[in-house]
């Protein structure tokens, strides 16, 4: 594994983008952010460039899942982390904005009370939990979709990487972690909504979310998420920082040896994860209009992982591909033949472990043309030995 | 239909017994004084019935009991017209109108056109109590028993004749104990009684203790005017009281060794999987699912070819079962996991695939709902070791089960050549292999016998869950857990594992309620993994650091 020779001198834009494909991406994602609600809100329906409200949902909904897959992509791609638990941040970021939102329904629910969302009025509460306070404000929200979701990263990684829980027993354990989310966001008394979740969501900052232009805006705003997101990771992968992630995933024990603090390095990149994942979670609620705890099923989770394995894990922007691909088959296969899509899914998680284990985007001849591929891809394509017991302690 | 003909027969007994109960008693069977209560029941307030309710219970009438089944199921009703009392029988779209004493049949109507007698909650217990009475005389044991309980319940004390004398003729030693707890009962609640007859029938309560006997207690402490009486029944409730509590903590435990020994089979075949092979398999579920299902072909076809053979249909299901899921893992392991050696994350992934297909082939053969598996006779029903404790066979026999395959698998392990071969391929995998052991073929032969061994372990669950095609996504992540918890290449760990996570869950239901407690034992065993990250019994030695 070479140096590259961008590594050390200061990062030109298109190399932070890790080249054409990554300018590409960008220029997708922003394209997205800007053409299709162009194309809702300004072309008339009856005209045959006119994208209909229900494509903006969808495409909402995949943005979000294009985020979730990066962070996944981010650890297991670039540290070897393989999470399966990863549904857990992603959920409690939807959660955090699921609050604020039934808060802004305000006297506006069937109970018509002004303090407390219908749920609790049902369960005959009387008054807020004190875990609610502050919701009503919108940026105390998206304060906590990022805290919360990133404390839970820190302490579960700070718990796991401190001692040296690697490979299958961290995804065993990652699993179980949502899976005890989900048992204890079911629940009634937890006061998120039990079964139901939080739903009925009116508006948001005043806009009505049923409104069209609203959904052209959560549209952009995750389009530009998802950009930003990209923009980040690439620099953290392509950072010294990256460069010894690279290694810890290769080679965990030499990376110790040689005497770097290798717990640090990991709990960084999952923490950065967790809050990644917890971010879409955030952008996902408003969209769909529900977050309940079926969110936080393991099974949930372990789909994010076939997303970016599909793309081509370690690419980034294979990730984002994936989870377009992988959810557009999934919206397609539901609709025209349901009880085929578990055999496409379960399917694709075997041929691509068998015959595809670059992804799309690593098995693609020549993607870049006559450009050197930069040095992570290379290593991706050593492959195994990235998961050789070996390699870890 | 023969079910129909017994409760037929049994309740032609009862009418004679009726009958000649009666006529031993030298009552009149007045239809006259029977005519005056139902009129009571039909024109009075709600004393007024309850009185009529009682005077049809003590009136010895053959038809007393069907007309207040009649009333309580809200069939006895007025026909606004004439103002006569009618049971009402729903035939096609009008109703049958039956005259309540004679029992014969009247007329039809409209829905509707008759207006039910209406009765409240506490008219509702007396005539449970009533009827309660009326079947104390019961030919049936059973019913006798529940008649006995019904009226511990009720504390109606006007049956107290009847009681004394269902005691008198009881002829079975179980059922007699029910009526003089239920006798015991009355007394003791009886404030016109001395009081050293009602605290003679505290203590007598006292040594039969149970839930019911505790709360009746607890009334007696709470409402009792007399300062003996109440002493007595404070004194006694504690007596019941920590009596219950040690049951329920037996119960508490039985339970949680009834968890672990599914945990245990369930646990164990993964365990000899991931501790030769490093290889989480996460089709591991949907193999027990298979086993169950086998389970329930190979019933479905006893039941239609050889209903006689059908308490020996878990002898045939557990080798057939052991077979197909041990196929079906020699199969995964041929057909996927051979090619993704090294690579633990790639097979978790790709096993997980194999789940998926394995669900959704299950279900579009068998559909998805729940599919009747059966309990052999000598599986179905319960023991009653004492009052408040009761344990199922079923629950009793996979106990058993579980550790006869698990005692069988460690003898294979420690025994036999191949159980060698795996044990060395547990330990260091080249090493073996440079003794000359095939060390594929014992990887695909462990596979098979951990896939075989989820095929039985379906075959138990089988008997105590529901076969559906969700069975083992609900078992896979606790089995996870008994493997991670206990330590890989070492059954014992899966054994110590499996029981200490089953009792500790069951332990901590009644205090944390069951989500709750789950939830508390899979944050214990997260934290647990931090402290000692490869189990419990863990392996030690160079070897394991690879």
């Amino acid at each position: 594994m070479g140096a590259h020779p961008t590594a050390a001198a200061p990062p030109r834009p298109s190399s932070l983008l890790g080249g054409p494909a990554g300018v590409i991406t960008v220029g997708i994602l922003l394209a997205i952010a800007v053409l299709l609600p162009v194309l809702n809100l300004a072309v008339p329906p009856s005209s045959a460039l006119h994208v209909p409200t229900w494509a903006l949902a969808l495409v909402g909904k995949y943005l979000c899942y294009a985020l979730l897959a990066l962070s996944i992509d981010l650890i297991w791609g670039y540290c070897g982390i393989l999470s399966l638990g990863h549904g857990a941040f992603f959920a409690l970021g939807g959660y955090a904005m699921g609050m604020h939102l039934m808060r802004e329904i305000g006297p506006r629910g069937v109970y018509k009370n002004p303090e407390l969302p219908d749920f609790m009025v049902f369960l005959n509460w009387q008054e807020l939990p004190w875990y609610w306070h502050g919701f009503d404000s919108f940026a105390f929200a998206c304060l906590m979709v990022v805290l919360v979701p990133g404390l839970l990263a820190f302490v579960f990684g700070w718990f796991a990487f401190r001692s040296r829980v690697t490979g299958v027993y961290l995804s065993i354990i990652s699993q179980a972690m949502t899976f005890a989310f989900m048992l204890a966001f079911f629940r009634n008394d937890m006061g998120f909504g039990g079964n139901n979740g939080l739903t009925d969501f009116k508006d948001v900052l005043g806009f009505d979310l049923q409104a069209d232009t609203t959904r052209a805006a959560l549209l952009a705003l995750s389009a530009l998420a998802v950009a930003a997101a990209f923009v980040v990771c690439r620099f953290i992968v392509t950072s010294r920082l990256g460069k010894v992630l690279i290694a810890v995933r290769d080679a965990e024990s030499r990376v110790r040896f040689l005497g770097y603090p290798v717990a640090s390095y990991k709990l960084f990149v999952f923490t950065v994860s967790g809050v990644m994942a917890g971010i879409a979670g955030a952008l996902y609620v408003p969209q769909v209009g529900i977050i309940n705890p079926s969110e936080f099923a393991p099974a949930n989770s372990i789909e994010i992982v076939i997303w970016v394995a599909v793309g081509g894990r370690g690419t980034l922007y294979g990730a984002i591909l994936g989870a377009f691909a992988v959810n557009y088959a999934k919206s397609f296969l539901t609709g025209a033949i349901p009880e085929l899509w578990l055999f496409a899914l379960g399917a694709l998680f075997i041929g691509v472990t068998l015959f595809l284990p670059k992804g799309i985007c690593g098995s693609l001849p020549r993607l870049r043309g006559r450009r050197r591929p930069p040095p992570e891809t290379t290593a991706v394509a050593r492959g195994p030995l990235a998961d050789v017991p070996g390699a870890q302690p | 239909m023969f079910k129909r003909a017994i409760r037929a027969g049994s309740m032609a007994l009862v009418t004679v017994l009726w009958v000649l109960a009666a006529l031993a008693a030298a009552r009149p069977a007045a239809a006259a004084d029977l005519a005056a209560s139902l009129d009571q029941l039909a024109r009075g307030d709600f004393a007024a019935k309850g009185a009529a309710v009682e005077a049809i219970a003590g009136s010895g009438h053959e038809r007393a009991e069907a007309i207040l089944q009649a009333l309580i199921d809200g069939q006895l009703a007025q026909v606004p017209a004439t103002g006569q009392l009618v049971i009402t029988a729903a035939s096609g779209s009008v109703l049958r109108l039956i005259d309540p004493i004679s029992g014969a049949g009247v007329s039809e109507a409209e829905r509707g056109a008759v207006a039910p007698i209406t009765i409240n909650n506490r008219l509702r217990a007396a005539i449970r109590g009533a009827l309660g009475s009326l079947t104390l005389l019961s030919a049936d044991a059973d019913r006798r028993r529940a008649a006995a309980d019904a009226v511990f319940r009720a504390r109606d004390g006007a049956v107290v004749p009847i009681l004394e004398t269902a005691i008198a003729r009881e002829t079975s030693d179980r059922v007699r104990a029910r009526l003089e707890r239920a006798l015991s009962a009355l007394r003791a609640v009886n404030p016109a009684l001395p009081a050293a007859d009602r605290i003679r029938a505290i203590e007598r309560l006292a040594a039969s203790p149970d839930q019911e006997v505790g709360s009746l207690l607890a009334g007696v402490v709470a409402g009792e005017a007399d300062a003996a009486v109440r002493a007595a029944a404070e004194e006694a409730l504690k007596r019941v009281e920590a009596r219950l509590a040690l049951w329920g903590a037996v119960g508490g435990l039985f339970q949680g060794l009834s968890l672990g020994s599914v945990l245990l089979l369930a646990a164990v075949g993964l365990a000899i999987t991931f501790g030769v092979m490093g290889v989480i398999n996460m089709a591991h579920g949907e193999i027990m699912m298979l086993g169950a299902y086998t389970t329930f072909v190979i019933q479905e076809w006893i039941r239609t070819n050889a209903p006689h053979l059908f308490d020996y249909s878990l002898a045939f299901a557990i080798p057939t079962a052991f077979v197909v899921a041990g196929g079906v893992g020699i199969l995964i392991e041929r057909g996927v996991i051979r090619f993704l050696y090294g690579r633990p994350l790639e097979t978790l992934l790709a096993t997980w695939g194999v789940s998926l297909i394995l669900q959704q082939t299950v279900r579009t053969i068998f559909g998805p709902n729940n599919r009747e598996v059966g309990n052999p006779s000598w599986m179905s029903g319960a023991i009653e070791v004492v009052g408040g404790l009761t344990l199922t066979y079923n629950r009793i026999w996979i106990i058993v089960f579980s550790l006869i395959v698990f005692a069988l698998l460690m003898v294979l392990i420690a025994r036999s050549s191949f159980g060698l071969q795996m044990r060395a391929v547990t330990q260091n995998r080249r090493m073996a292999a440079s003794m000359g052991i095939r060390t594929g073929y014992v990887d695909a032969l462990t596979f098979g016998l951990g896939s075989g061994i989820a095929g039985i372990a379906g075959v138990a669950l089988s008997q105590i869950d529901n076969v559906s095609p969700n069975l083992g996504q609900s078992y896979i992540i606790d089995s996870f857990m008994v493997v991670v918890f206990g330590g890989v290449g070492n059954l014992w760990g899966t054994l110590v594992g499996a029981f200490s996570l089953g009792i500790v869950n069951k332990v901590l239901e009644p205090y944390a309620g069951a989500v709750l407690g789950k939830i508390l034992v899979l944050v214990a065993i997260i934290l647990f993994i931090q402290k000692r990250p490869r189990g419990l019994f863990a392996l030690k030695g160079r070897a394991v650091e690879n």
